[in-house]
Parts: structure tokens; C-alpha cells; sequence
């Protein structure tokens, strides 16, 4: 029977005591905020922000401690992450250094690499790109085609990454490279590289979103040297090591709270006593809410129980990003009110930010159509 | 006990319950019950294996277990479309046990299953006698013993009747299920007591019937991926096309969701749900929702990928589709659902949201 294995997760009473501490927490960082900026989710980089959550001790959390890290469980760590993302936390200058550059690095980088660059993820004081991404290499992510060639002590890097989020603004940007061509093998040849995003020869060039905003890059490598030292794993290795690292990327429960704040407003906006309508569409949203952070929490628990919860993380995602996405075009057959930039008021702001960022939802850490192949895979059919 | 142990102790469950199922309960049985036979071998199967009473205690009559155990029940009933009225004797033995009464052997159904009929008991001599109708009483000719929520001068009591002191205006539901009209006057009662309000008879249905559906999605899913990959059009099998990988793929994630929301409804059950479902009440309407949007689409789906042999009686599907079209509406529908909790979570007001759902 191809189903998934969603088990019910509970939390340990050390988790929710966690809960109380980052809530606590977050109400005097955040102190008044607004929803629209709340909204934001994981898009916002505050670098004061992280270092202070590090300095709590909440980035890095499963990590073992001589790396930085404070060896606490999937669990706990789960808690901190959903309790940023329902805040509307600035976590993005920690966001993938903690999700999925230093747990590759802990799978798979060097012992220098490992004790040179944990410690200060965790202390949030290094931000991190993802350099995948190539304006010919979208979904078919191993046709890449920027060069790393090796010479004297280490490789001569030429070509372009695109849509790498946060490079103008971040340290380093894990990125995956040709090192090898081998006709007709695509995913060979393929290696990952930490790059000093401040090297010579690198050049970041601003993408500007549909909303306005400067939050992609285009980012050029021209003769750009890195050096031996900052190879990831093994020479050749990339595609695997690739896979493991979207595994990471995938199985949090960022894929499916983006919009949570819109919900709040629209709440909000309906009153202690709603008209049928409005009910109806808040009760629906609830269920629909609940029910993805339980699948949530259970892929937590699988990473917990060591297991390997791809697919499962695959359909979180799938179901979830669907969900985030769904938010503000029900909110618009509900209410029908304008969506709106700077003016108007907290719910027509949220639904201005949201209407407009909403479509990156499935496409952004794997497009819908490349879940659901995974999932396909999963169920057999391919 | 431990939750490993319970994990086990559920498998094994499981696994006696799809052995049972899979070996009983063909398309010639389902197609015999649908034309009114009552299928006895396998209901004395079921009961003897302590299937029909999972989370009724020992001392009353049942198998003293969970309502995670329940779960497991329902659920496979609901992959096999297994033509009993299983749900309504475990809803109706736990309404007896939780009020302190003894629950019989043998099919049990519950009334009323609709918000707007009220039954009432009238005290004769040291008993009671009840009067008044219910419609679409599940499985209501085929039950031995009726379980009503009835009102003696305005209080809430639990009683059990012989469903033999009914009169019975016959109906079924889509899936030729037995929804019957229940007449009663002044009928002999078997026993009574002071018992939950008929609100909580609808809820005990919608958790039910959630986990039924869920049941019947896994059943879809997998006759579904089962028959695209041995169906070939254009020179290869219609799993090989995309189009048809993700739909499947959709319907797998509503299948995920559907159980992951049951379960969570039974396990809150288990974790605060003695006797009062004023706690669990917020999760089933969450598994009614969730379950019975779930259920549309992937009846949907499985059609679309079915093609025309699954629009045809012989086709096993429709045994599966019928009643998740019906279940869904059962006990409550998703827009009645969602005004409960949406009015809920309105009257807590917006930065309550986040607290209460991560409370639970
Ligand atoms: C907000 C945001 C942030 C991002 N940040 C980063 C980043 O930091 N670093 C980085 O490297 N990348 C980043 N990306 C890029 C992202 O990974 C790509 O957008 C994604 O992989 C899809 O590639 P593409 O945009 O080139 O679309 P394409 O691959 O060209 O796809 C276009 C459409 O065709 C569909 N499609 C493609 N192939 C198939 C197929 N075989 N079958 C069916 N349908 C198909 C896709 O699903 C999609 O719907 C980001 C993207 C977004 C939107």
C-alpha cells in the first residue's frame, strides 16, 4: 500500500517549556511590529536579530557543542523555528546557515571547515546563499554549466548563478559547480563549494522582484579563485551531496506558515463575531492550519527518530505551499478588498505583500511540478 | 502503557483487521449487502475479534482499550468499505459504558443522528418509555439495540432501546447504506441514565465518519496507482504520463492530510477526551473539515484516472466513492464544521490563534 508514514508526534514537556522562553523572547525583540512586516515571514534579514537568538542559544541547536552547537533534539529545535515563523521573525540572516549550510557541513565538510565556520553560524553572525540556481539550469538543476577549474591551490570559478537570494547582503553562498564535464552524464562532475561571497572576480548584480523588492541576485564569477580548502565533501560528490542538502531545505515548517499572518488579520478584521461567511472561511483555514502542523511536527519527529523523511517532507511541502498560496485568493472571494503597498490598513497591507509574493511559494526550494515527480517517484510511478 | 507498546499493540490491530477484511469482504459480499442482506458471518467474525468494541472497558463489555485503537478499526473498515455498522456500535457502546450502562452484544446504531430531532423519555414506574422519530438512522433496520440521547424534563440521558420497539420507515444513503427513519411511542427501555447532551452523539459521528473517509482515501489511492500502472494507452502505461503522476501525487497529499487529521482528532480523544468532549470537539471539527474536503477531491481524482471502467457498477471503486459522497455529509458537512470552529476562533480573537492550535 503506497502510503506515507505520518505518525503523530508529540512534544516533549521540555519543548513547550522552550516555547514559553522563545515567546517571551520574542515579544521584546519584535515589541511592536506590525502584521505587514510580520509578514515578511522568513524574508527578513536582521543580522542584530540573529545574533541575538543566537546568543540564546537557538541557532544551531542539534549541533554538537564542540562545533558551537547546544546537542538539543529535532523537537526542540522545531518549537524555536515554528515559534519564529508565527511571530513573523527577521530570521533570514541565519535561516539557511542554520537549516541547511551547516548541517552540510556537519555531514560532510572538513574538520578545519567544521570548527572554522560552526561556531559562528550558531553565534548568528555569518549569513549564507544558496548558489544552485543557473539562468539556464532552473528545475533541471544538474545541467548547471559554471566551471571550477582546478589549478595551483584550489579552482578558477567562471559563470553566473541567478536568483541567489540574499548574496548582496550574505558571507558565503554554498555553491555547486562543474568541476568535471563528462559527456552525457550530467550529474557527474558536479561539486559543491563554500564561497567568500567578498572574493575578487565575484560580481553581484541586483534582481529586483515584481513586488519592488532586492532580495535575488545575479551573481557572475569571472576568474573568481577558490581556494582547495573550501571544497565541500568530495570532488565529483555534488549531486549527491546536493540531494541531501534540498532534503534539509525541505522539511521545515517554513513551507507552510508564510501566510499565517494574513489569517491573523483577517481574523482580526471579522470580529469576535463573524458573519457566517467570514466563519466559515476562518474555520476552514483553522483546520486546514492545524492539520499541516501536525504533519509538520511529524516529519520532526521522523528527523527526530534519525529517520529519512524525504517524501513525507516532499508532500508537507506540496500540501503546504499549496495552502500559504491559497490564503489571500480566499481572503479576496471573501472580502474583496483592495489590496494595498504603503497605505490602508494592517489586513490590506498583509494582503498586499502576500497577493504579490504568494507565487513564489511553489516554486521557491523546488517548484510544485518537481514535488510532486518526487512524490510520483514515492507512490511507484516512476 | 508505554506509547511503543500501544504503537505495537496497534499494528497488530491493524493487521487482524485487513486480514479479516481483505479475505471477507469481496465485491460479492458488498454487492449482497447492498441489496439488504445482512452479511452475519462477518459481523460474528468482527465482534468475536473484539473489533466492535476497541475502546469500551472491559468491565462493561469491551475490549478495554484506546481510541487510538478505534482509530485503527475505522480506519481499515473504511479501506474496505466494509458494509457494518461498526462506527455506530463502538459510538453507541462508549455513550452506554461512559454512563455507567451495559452494553449488549450484537449491531448497535445511535439516534439521533440529525442536530434537529429531539426524542424524549417519560418515566413509567421505576422505567422509562421513549417517544419520538429519528431519520437516517445508520444501519437502523439491522441494529439489535438502538442508543439514544434522549431528554427526560429537559435533562440529557443516555438510553438503550430494542430496536425491535421501532417503527421502521426504510432509506439508505448513497451506498445503499440503511438509513432508516426510527418511529418510537412510548417504547420499553432497556436501561437509562443521566448521560451527554445529542450534540455530543453528532460529534462521537464526525470523528467516526473522519476517520471512515480517511480510511477510503488510502483505499483510492491505492486502487488508483495500482490501476495506472497496469492500464496502457499510447504504447505505455498511464503512470509513465505526468499528467497522471500528479494527480496522483495531489491525491497523495490529500490522503496524508485526511489521516494525519483523523489520528490527531482520536489521539486528542485519548489524551483529554474522558467522558467530556468539550476538549476534543475544537480536532473533530478540524478532522470533519479537513477529512470531508479531502474526500471530494479524491473521489475526483480517482475517478479521472480510473477512466470509464470505474463509472461502472462492476468496478470496485464506486463501493469506496459512494460512501466517502455520503460520509462527508454525515454528522455535519465541511461548511458546518468550519462555522463551528470558525466562530470559535473568531470569539478568542486573532493573537489567540497561534497559543491555542500549539497548546494541543
Ligand atoms: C523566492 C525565490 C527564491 C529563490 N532563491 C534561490 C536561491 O537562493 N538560490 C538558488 O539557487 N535558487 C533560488 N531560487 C530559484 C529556484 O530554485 C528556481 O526558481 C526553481 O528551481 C525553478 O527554476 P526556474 O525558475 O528556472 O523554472 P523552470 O525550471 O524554468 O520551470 C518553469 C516552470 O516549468 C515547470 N517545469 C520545469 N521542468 C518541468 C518538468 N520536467 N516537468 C513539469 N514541469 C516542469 C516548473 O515546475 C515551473 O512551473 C529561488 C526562487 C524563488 C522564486
Amino acid at each position: 500500500m503506497p502510503t506515507f508514514n505520518f505518525d503523530l508526534c508529540e512534544l516533549p514537556s521540555e519543548a513547550q517549556s522552550l516555547r514559553a522562553e522563545v515567546r517571551e523572547f520574542l515579544r521584546e525583540a519584535l515589541g511592536g511590529a506590525s502584521s505587514s512586516k510580520r509578514a515578511l515571514s522568513w524574508g527578513g534579514f536582521d543580522r542584530e536579530f540573529s545574533r541575538r537568538l543566537g546568543a540564546r542559544g537557538w541557532i544551531g541547536m542539534m549541533w554538537p557543542k564542540k562545533y558551537g552547537g547546544h546537542e538539543r533534539t529535532a523537537l526542540e529545535r522545531y518549537v524555536v523555528l515554528e515559534e519564529c515563523l508565527a511571530a513573523g521573525a527577521p530570521v533570514s540572516a541565519h535561516w539557511v546557515a542554520d537549516r541547511q549550510s551547516g548541517p552540510l557541513l556537519l555531514r560532510f565538510g572538513t574538520e578545519e571547515q567544521r570548527q572554522r565556520f560552526l561556531p559562528r553560524i550558531a553565534k548568528g553572525e555569518l549569513a549564507f546563499a544558496i548558489g544552485m540556481s543557473e539562468p539556464d539550469s532552473g528545475s533541471d538543476l544538474a545541467s548547471i554549466r559554471t566551471r571550477a577549474e582546478h589549478v595551483e591551490g584550489g579552482y578558477r570559478v567562471n559563470g553566473t548563478k541567478i536568483w541567489t537570494s540574499n548574496a548582496h547582503i550574505s558571507d558565503y553562498a554554498i555553491s555547486l559547480f562543474r568541476t568535471k564535464v563528462v559527456p552525457d552524464k550530467k550529474h557527474e562532475g558536479l561539486s559543491q563549494f563554500l564561497v567568500d561571497l567578498k572574493s575578487p572576480g565575484i560580481r553581484i548584480r541586483p534582481i529586483i522582484d515584481l513586488a519592488g523588492g532586492h532580495h535575488f541576485n545575479e551573481v557572475h564569477f569571472e576568474n573568481a579563485f577558490v581556494p582547495d580548502d573550501m571544497l565541500v565533501g568530495k570532488e565529483g560528490e555534488g549531486w549527491r551531496q546536493v540531494s541531501t542538502e534540498l532534503a534539509f531545505e525541505r522539511s521545515g515548517p517554513e513551507r507552510y506558515l508564510s501566510s499565517i499572518r494574513l489569517i491573523m488579520e483577517l481574523i482580526r478584521e471579522a470580529g469576535r463575531e463573524p458573519g457566517e461567511r467570514a466563519a466559515v472561511v476562518i474555520g476552514r483555514l483553522t483546520a486546514h492550519l492545524i492539520t499541516l502542523r501536525q504533519m509538520s511536527l511529524s516529519v520532526a519527529g521522523m528527523l527526530q527518530a534519525g529517520q529519512n523523511p524525504n517524501l513525507e517532507a516532499a508532500v508537507v511541502k506540496d500540501v503546504g505551499t499549496g495552502f500559504e498560496q491559497e490564503i489571500p485568493e480566499t481572503v479576496h472571494a471573501l472580502l474583496g478588498v483592495e489590496p494595498r503597498l504603503g497605505s490602508g490598513s494592517q489586513f490590506e497591507r498583509t494582503l498586499g505583500y502576500l497577493v504579490q509574493h504568494a507565487p513564489s511559494f511553489s516554486l521557491r526550494g523546488g517548484t510544485r511540478e518537481v514535488l510532486r515527480g518526487i512524490i510520483a517517484r514515492g507512490l511507484g510511478l516512476r | 502503557m508505554s506509547t511503543r507498546e500501544g504503537k505495537e499493540l496497534r499494528t497488530i490491530l491493524a493487521d487482524t483487521c485487513t486480514r479479516l477484511f481483505t479475505a471477507q469482504v469481496t465485491p460479492q459480499l458488498q454487492e449482497s449487502a447492498e441489496k439488504g442482506t445482512w452479511p452475519e458471518a462477518l459481523w460474528r467474525q468482527v465482534e468475536e475479534n473484539g473489533l466492535t468494541l476497541p475502546q469500551v472497558p472491559e468491565s462493561r463489555g469491551g475490549a478495554g482499550g484506546s481510541w487510538s485503537d478505534a482509530h485503527v478499526v475505522l480506519t481499515t473498515a473504511g479501506r474496505h468499505a466494509v458494509p457494518l455498522p461498526i462506527a455506530e456500535t463502538m459510538m453507541g457502546g462508549w455513550l452506554l459504558a461512559q454512563s455507567g450502562l451495559d452494553v449488549p452484544m450484537g449491531p448497535l446504531t445511535v439516534a439521533p443522528s440529525s442536530l434537529h430531532s429531539r426524542l424524549t423519555l417519560a418515566r413509567d414506574g421505576n422505567g422509562f418509555r421513549l417517544d419520538g422519530s429519528a431519520p437516517r438512522v445508520p444501519w437502523g433496520r439491522q441494529a439489535e439495540h438502538v442508543v439514544v440521547a434522549a431528554e427526560d424534563e429537559g435533562r440529557p440521558m443516555i438510553a438503550l432501546v430494542a430496536r425491535s420497539g421501532a417503527a421502521v420507515d426504510e432509506d439508505v444513503n448513497l451506498a445503499l447504506e440503511p438509513r432508516d427513519t426510527l418511529t418510537w411511542h412510548a417504547a420499553t427501555v432497556v436501561a437509562a441514565a443521566s448521560g451527554p447532551p445529542a450534540s455530543m452523539l453528532w460529534q462521537l459521528g464526525a470523528l467516526a465518519r473522519a476517520a471512515q473517509m480517511a480510511g477510503g482515501l488510502e483505499y483510492l489511492l491505492a486502487q488508483s496507482v495500482k490501476y495506472v500502472t497496469e492500464r496502457s494507452q499510447f504504447g505505455r502505461t498511464l503512470s509513465s504520463f505526468q499528467a497522471i503522476q500528479h494527480q496522483l501525487a495531489l491525491l497523495a497529499g490529500h490522503t496524508a492530510a485526511a489521516g494525519m487529521a483523523a489520528q490527531h482528532a482520536f489521539g486528542v480523544m485519548d489524551a483529554r477526551g474522558a467522558g467530556n468532549l468539550g476538549e476534543p470537539a475544537f480536532e473533530i471539527a478540524v478532522a470533519k473539515i479537513r477529512v470531508g474536503e479531502a474526500a471530494g477531491l479524491g473521489a475526483g481524482i480517482a475517478h479521472q484516472c480510473h477512466g470509464a471502467i470505474g463509472f461502472t457498477y462492476e468496478h470496485s471503486l464506486h463501493f469506496v466513492t459512494r460512501r466517502l459522497w455520503s460520509w462527508r455529509a454525515e454528522f455535519g458537512g465541511e461548511s458546518h464544521w468550519s462555522l463551528e470552529l470558525g466562530r470559535e476562533v473568531a470569539a478568542r480573537g486573532a493573537e489567540a490563534l497561534w497559543p491555542h492550535l500549539t497548546s494541543r
